[in-house]
C-alpha cells in the first residue's frame, strides 16, 4: 500500500489550507514554549520574579493563544468549505 | 450569617431546577426540536466538567500553597485544545466512525477488539476515578460544614457522613434518570449535557463574582490587589522547572485520557465541527476560571485567620465579609462543579463497567451463547444502572475510609497520573500502526504497577500495605526500589518522580513489546483504520457470513437494540440486498454494520464476541481475507462473464423471434398462395371444360358461336400457360440455370419500350413522370430481363396505386458508379410489417385485387440478383417506392458508346 505521490505544486487555495493546518499544528508548540519562558526568569531568593508579573505575562499569552486559535480555526473552516465548494463545482461543471 | 435552612432550600431548589432543565432538554430532543442543544457552545460548555470542585475550591488552595503553579492544571488542557488538529480531531473522527462508547472501548477496539484490554483499562479507570469522586463528595460536605459552622442558629453541626450520603444518593438518582435513558451510549444524553452546560455557566459566574468581589470589594481595585499580592506569602515566582513542565504535561495527558473527558469530548460529540469552536472557546473558559485564583488566594491568606483551610477561601471570604448571598452563590458554584463531574464520571465508568465487565460475565454465566432466553436490553440497562450506583457508592466508601484528607489537590493529581497511563496506548493506537495488543497490555500493566507503588499507595501515608521501612529501604530491602526514589532517582519531587517513571516505563515497554511481537490480523486491520482514519473512514473487516444464521442474529439484536429498531435495521438491509421480508443475507457488509450498531449499545468487544458466537469464526486470518478477496475477484469475473452471455442470449432470442415471425408470415403466404393458385388454376380450367363440353355435346352451333367459345378456351389456356411460365421462370432463375443475353442500349429507350409494353390499352389511367436528361446512360446487360423488372414495377403501380389520380415518377440518379432508378407512386404504399415479405415468393399484399399470383416481385429480385444489382423497397416516400440498383460494371456514359 504505497501512497501515491501528490502533485508537486498545489493551486493557491489548497496551498493556503495546508499552511493553515500547519499553523494549527504549530500553535500548541508555540504555546508550550511561551508558557515555559517564565522558568528562565530568576527564581532564587530575593531576586525572584514577582508573582504578579508572571501572572500578567501568563494571562497575556493565554489570551493571545485563544485569539490565534480562534482566527486559525475560522480560517481553516473557510478554506475547507470553499475548497469543498470548488470541488463540487469542478465535478459538476464543464 | 446565613441560616443553614436557607442554604438547604436554595440547594434543593437548584437541584430541582436542574432536573427540570434536563427533563425539558431530553423531551425537546426526543421530539426532534431543540437544535440549539447541539450548538458548539453547548459542546464547549460541556467540556468544562474538566473543572471540578477541585478547580473551584482546590485551585485557590493550590495557589495559596504554591503560588502560580496551580495554572499548570489549566495550561495542559489549553495546549491540547489549541492543538486539536493533532490529536482531538483524529480521536473524535475515530470515535464517531467506530461508534466508540468509552475510552476503554476505543483502546480495546483499536487493539483487535480485545476484551482483556478493555477490562484492564476499565479497572484502572475505576481505581483512578473513585478517589476523585470521593473528592467531590468531600468538597460538598466541607463547604456545607463551613456554612453550618458559621451559622449560630444551628444547634449542632450536621453529620458530615450523612451529608455525603445524601449527596451521593441524589447524584445517583439524577445520573440513572438521565444517563441511562437509552441503551445506545452513542446517543447524546441531551438532558445530562444541557444540565452540565448550565452548571458550567453557574460555576464560572460564581467564581467570577467572588473574584470581582475580592478584587474590587475587599482589596479596593486592581492596583491595590497587585500591591497586596506583592506583599503576600506567595509574592515570589518560586516554581521548580520540573514541576511546572511535569504538571503541564500531566494535566494535558489527563485531559485526553480521563474517562469523563472522553465521554463529553468524543462520545457525546455530535458534530466534528464543534471542535473548531471549542478549540478557542474552551481555553478561554479555562483562562477566565483561573483569572481570579491568585488574588483570592493572596487576599484570603492575608485576611483570614491562620489555620483556616485555604481550599475553602472562595466560600469563607464572602462569609467572613458578611456577604451571605455571594457565599450562597459560591456554594452553588462549588456544588455545580462537584455534581457535574460525578454525573459524567459515573456515566462514563458505568458504560465501561457494564460493557466490558458485567455483560461478558453475564454472557459467560449464561453458558456462553448469545442466543439465549431473556432480554439482553434490560440486562444491559440494569447493569449500567447498578454500575452507576456501585461507582458512586465506591466513591462514598473511599471518602468514609480515607476520612477526608486535608488537601484536595493531592488526590486530584494522583488520579490524573493514574489515567495518564492510558496515554501511550491511546496515542500509539492513533498514530502508530505497528502498536499491538500485547504491547498495550504490557505497557499499561507496567505503568499501573509503578503508579500504584510510587504514587497511589504512598498517598495513604505509611500504612499496613506500605509500611515505613519500605519508604526508607525499598521493597525487599532493595535500595533502588524505594517508592520515592526509584532506580536511585533521589531528591526529585515525588509527583514528578512518579509520573516520570510510570509513563516512561509504560511507553518503553509498550514500544519494545510492540516491536518484538506480531499483531493478529484483526489488530492490523483496526490499526490501519485508526491510523488512516482520514484516508478511509469506511471499514473493511472480513466477517465471513456463510455460517451465520440471520434469524439468530435477528433474535439477538432484538434483545440488544430493541425489536423495532432491529427489525428496521434488518428489513432495511434486506431491501438493500433486494430481498423481501426481514431476513437479509449475512453478507460481510451487513454483519459489519450490525456489529457497529450493536457496539453502540454494548461496546465493541462484546458486540464482536456476540456476533462471532453466532457467525462462528471469531478470528479473521490473513488467509481468510485473501480467500475472501480471491473469491470476490472470481465472483466478479464470473458475473461479468454471465452478463456477457446474457446479452448474447438476448440477441439470439431477438433474432429467433424475428425469424419466427417471418416464418409464420411465410406460412400464411404459402397457404394463401395455395388457395390462390388453385383458384387461379381452377377458374380457367372450369371455363375450358365447360366450353369444350358445349362444343362437343351441343349440335347446331353457328360458326360465330363456335369461334367465340373456342376463343374463350384459347384465352383461358393462354392464361394458364402464363401462370405456369411464371412459376417455371422463377424456379429457373432460382436454380441459376438461366442464360443471360447481354445487350447494349440506352436506359431512356428501354423505359420507353417498357412503358409502352406495360401500358396496354389503358395508358391514360396512370400518369408517368420521367426525367429524360438523367436517363441518358448506356447499359450493357440483359436488357430483356431488366425490362421484365420495369414492366413488373409499372404494372404493380397500375394495379395497386390507390390514389384518385395515380401517378408514378421514375427518377434516375447516378450515385458513385451505381445507377439507381426509383419508382415512386402516390398511393398509400406498403405497410411496415409487409415490407419484409413482399419480395418473397407468393407474397400478395392484402390478398385482394386479383391479379398476379404474387410471383412478380420475387422474380424481379431474382433477376436483379442475376444482373449483379438489387431491388429494394424504399420506405418513407410519398407512396409505394421501389429502388432498382444497377452495378457500375453495366453502366457507361453515352460518350463511351460513340467512341
Amino acid at each position: 500500500m504505497k501512497s501515491k505521490p501528490g502533485p508537486l505544486f498545489l493551486e493557491q487555495r489548497a496551498y493556503r489550507r495546508r499552511r493553515m493546518a500547519d499553523a494549527a499544528r504549530v500553535l500548541p508548540v508555540l504555546g508550550a514554549i511561551l508558557f515555559s519562558v517564565p522558568l528562565l526568569w530568576g527564581q532564587d531568593g530575593s531576586g525572584a520574579a514577582l508573582t504578579t508579573k508572571v501572572m500578567l505575562y501568563l494571562f497575556v499569552i493565554w489570551g493571545l493563544l485563544v485569539g490565534l486559535s480562534a482566527v486559525i480555526s475560522r480560517k481553516l473552516r473557510e478554506e475547507e468549505t470553499r475548497s469543498a465548494d470548488n470541488q463540487t463545482q469542478s465535478k459538476t461543471g464543464v | 450569617m446565613a441560616p443553614l435552612n436557607v442554604l438547604v432550600l436554595v440547594c434543593l431548589t437548584y437541584v430541582a431546577f436542574l432536573f427540570v432543565v434536563a427533563f425539558a432538554a431530553d423531551h425537546a430532543a426526543r421530539r426532534g426540536r431543540g437544535m440549539w442543544l447541539r450548538s458548539p457552545i453547548i459542546y464547549t460548555l460541556s467540556l468544562s466538567i474538566y473543572c471540578t470542585a477541585w478547580t473551584f475550591y482546590g485551585a485557590v488552595g493550590f495557589a495559596a500553597r504554591s503560588g502560580l503553579e496551580f495554572a499548570t492544571i489549566y495550561l495542559g488542557p489549553t495546549l491540547v485544545m489549541i492543538g486539536w488538529w493533532w490529536t482531538l480531531r483524529k480521536m473524535v473522527r475515530v470515535g464517531r466512525s467506530q461508534r466508540v462508547t468509552s475510552i476503554a472501548d476505543l483502546i480495546s477496539s483499536r487493539y483487535g477488539k480485545s476484551n482483556t484490554l478493555a477490562v484492564c483499562v476499565t479497572l484502572l479507570a475505576v481505581i483512578g476515578t473513585t478517589p476523585y469522586i470521593a473528592l467531590q463528595l468531600q468538597s460538598v460536605t466541607l463547604s456545607f460544614a463551613t456554612f453550618a459552622a458559621s451559622d449560630p442558629t444551628s444547634a449542632e453541626l450536621p453529620d458530615q457522613q450523612s451529608t455525603a450520603l445524601w449527596v451521593a444518593l441524589g447524584l445517583t438518582l439524577f445520573t440513572i434518570l438521565f444517563g441511562t435513558r437509552n441503551l445506545d451510549a452513542n446517543e447524546r444524553h441531551h438532558g445530562v449535557v444541557i444540565a452540565i452546560a448550565l452548571e458550567a455557566v453557574v460555576k464560572l459566574f460564581a467564581l467570577l463574582a467572588v473574584g470581582v468581589f475580592v478584587v474590587w470589594g475587599l482589596a479596593g481595585g486592581i492596583s491595590e490587589t497587585i500591591a497586596r499580592i506583592d506583599a503576600s506569602p506567595i509574592m515570589h515566582w518560586e516554581v521548580s522547572g520540573g514541576r511546572w513542565v511535569g504538571l503541564t504535561m500531566l494535566s494535558a495527558a489527563a485531559f485526553l485520557c480521563l474517562p469523563r473527558m472522553f465521554q463529553v469530548m468524543v462520545v457525546e460529540n455530535e458534530n466534528e465541527d464543534d471542535l473548531r469552536t471549542a478549540a478557542w472557546a474552551f481555553p478561554g473558559y479555562l483562562m477566565l476560571m483561573s483569572l481570579f485564583v491568585v488574588p483570592i488566594a493572596a487576599i484570603g491568606l492575608q485576611t483570614m485567620p491562620a489555620g483556616v483551610n485555604p481550599d475553602l477561601f472562595v466560600l469563607t471570604l464572602p462569609l467572613h465579609a458578611g456577604r451571605d448571598g455571594l457565599a450562597i452563590l459560591s456554594f452553588i458554584g462549588g456544588f455545580s462543579s462537584a455534581t457535574s463531574m460525578v454525573i459524567v464520571a459515573a456515566i462514563a465508568l458505568s458504560t465501561m463497567v457494564s460493557n466490558h465487565v458485567v455483560m461478558p460475565l453475564w454472557l459467560w454465566a449464561k453458558g456462553g451463547t448469545a442466543v439465549m432466553s431473556g432480554d439482553v436490553r434490560h440486562v444491559a440497562l440494569m447493569a449500567r444502572r447498578l454500575s452507576i450506583g456501585g461507582i458512586v457508592f465506591l466513591g462514598y466508601l473511599y471518602f468514609r475510609v480515607s476520612g477526608g484528607g486535608e488537601s484536595l489537590a493531592a488526590i486530584g493529581l494522583v488520579s490524573f497520573a493514574g489515567v495518564a497511563q492510558f496515554l501511550p496506548a491511546l496515542m500509539g493506537g492513533l498514530f502508530w500502526r505497528a502498536a499491538n495488543r500485547t504491547g498495550a497490555i504490557s505497557g499499561l500493566g507496567v505503568g499501573f504497577v509503578v503508579w500504584m507503588y510510587s504514587m497511589f499507595l504512598p498517598s495513604f501515608g505509611t500504612s499496613s500495605i506500605l509500611p515505613q521501612h519500605i519508604f526508607d529501604h525499598g521493597l525487599f530491602g532493595l535500595d533502588w526500589l524505594r517508592p520515592y526514589a526509584l532506580f536511585g532517582a533521589e531528591g526529585m519531587d515525588p509527583l514528578v518522580h512518579a509520573v516520570m517513571w510510570s509513563v516512561l516505563l509504560n511507553t518503553a515497554v509498550f514500544i519494545c513489546v510492540s516491536l518484538l511481537t506480531f499483531p493478529r490480523p484483526v489488530e492490523r486491520l483496526q490499526g490501519a483504520q485508526f491510523v488512516n482514519v482520514f484516508r478511509h473512514s469506511s471499514t473493511a473487516t472480513g466477517w465471513s457470513g456463510d455460517l451465520a444464521r440471520s434469524e439468530d442474529l435477528m433474535i439477538m439484536s432484538q434483545r440488544i437494540i430493541g425489536s423495532r429498531q432491529a427489525q428496521a435495521l434488518f428489513s432495511g438491509a434486506a431491501q438493500c440486498q433486494g430481498l423481501a421480508g426481514y431476513l437479509p443475507e449475512p453478507t460481510p457488509d451487513f454483519l459489519l454494520e450490525l456489529e457497529r450498531e450493536l457496539s453502540g449499545s454494548v461496546g465493541t468487544a462484546t458486540a464482536h464476541a456476540m456476533i462471532s458466537q453466532i457467525v462462528g469464526g471469531a478470528t479473521v486470518s490473513v488467509e481468510d481475507l485473501l480467500a475472501v478477496a480471491d473469491e470476490t475477484a472470481q465472483i466478479m469475473e464470473y458475473s461479468s462473464r454471465l452478463e456477457a452471455k446474457t446479452q448474447e442470449q438476448a440477441r439470439t432470442a431477438r433474432q429467433l423471434r424475428a425469424a419466427n415471425q417471418k416464418l409464420t408470415q411465410l406460412s400464411v403466404q404459402k397457404d394463401s398462395f395455395l388457395s390462390q393458385i388453385s383458384h387461379e388454376l381452377r377458374t380457367p380450367m372450369t371455363s375450358i371444360r365447360a366450353f369444350s363440353e358445349i362444343l362437343r355435346d351441343t349440335g347446331g352451333l353457328s360458326p360465330e358461336e363456335q369461334a367465340k367459345y373456342s376463343t374463350i378456351i384459347h384465352d383461358e389456356a393462354v392464361r394458364l400457360t402464363r401462370l405456369l411460365d411464371d412459376l417455371l421462370d422463377l424456379s429457373v432463375l432460382e436454380n441459376g440455370q438461366v442464360v443471360m443475353n447481354t445487350q447494349t442500349g440506352r436506359l431512356a429507350d428501354l423505359l420507353d419500350r417498357t412503358i409502352a409494353a406495360a401500358g396496354g390499352g389503358e395508358a391514360d389511367s396512370l400518369e408517368i413522370k420521367r426525367d429524360r436528361d438523367k436517363e441518358d446512360v448506356v447499359l450493357t446487360t440483359d436488357l430483356d430481363r431488366l425490362a421484365q423488372v420495369f414492366i413488373n414495377l409499372i404494372a404493380n403501380a397500375r394495379k395497386y396505386c390507390d390514389a384518385e389520380t395515380p401517378c408514378l415518377s421514375i427518377s434516375t440518379k447516378q450515385d458513385g458508379a451505381e445507377l439507381k432508378i426509383d419508382f415512386v407512386d402516390n398511393g398509400s404504399g406498403i405497410a411496415t410489417d409487409q415490407q419484409s415479405v413482399i419480395f418473397e415468393k407468393f407474397a400478395q399484399i392484402g390478398a385482394t385485387k386479383a391479379g398476379g399470383a404474387g410471383l412478380g416481385l420475387a422474380i424481379c429480385r431474382e433477376i436483379m440478383t442475376r444482373l449483379g444489382g438489387d431491388i429494394s423497397y424504399l420506405p418513407g416516400q410519398s407512396g409505394g417506392a421501389f429502388r432498382v440498383t444497377l452495378p457500375a460494371s453495366v453502366v457507361s456514359s453515352p460518350a463511351d458508346e460513340t467512341m
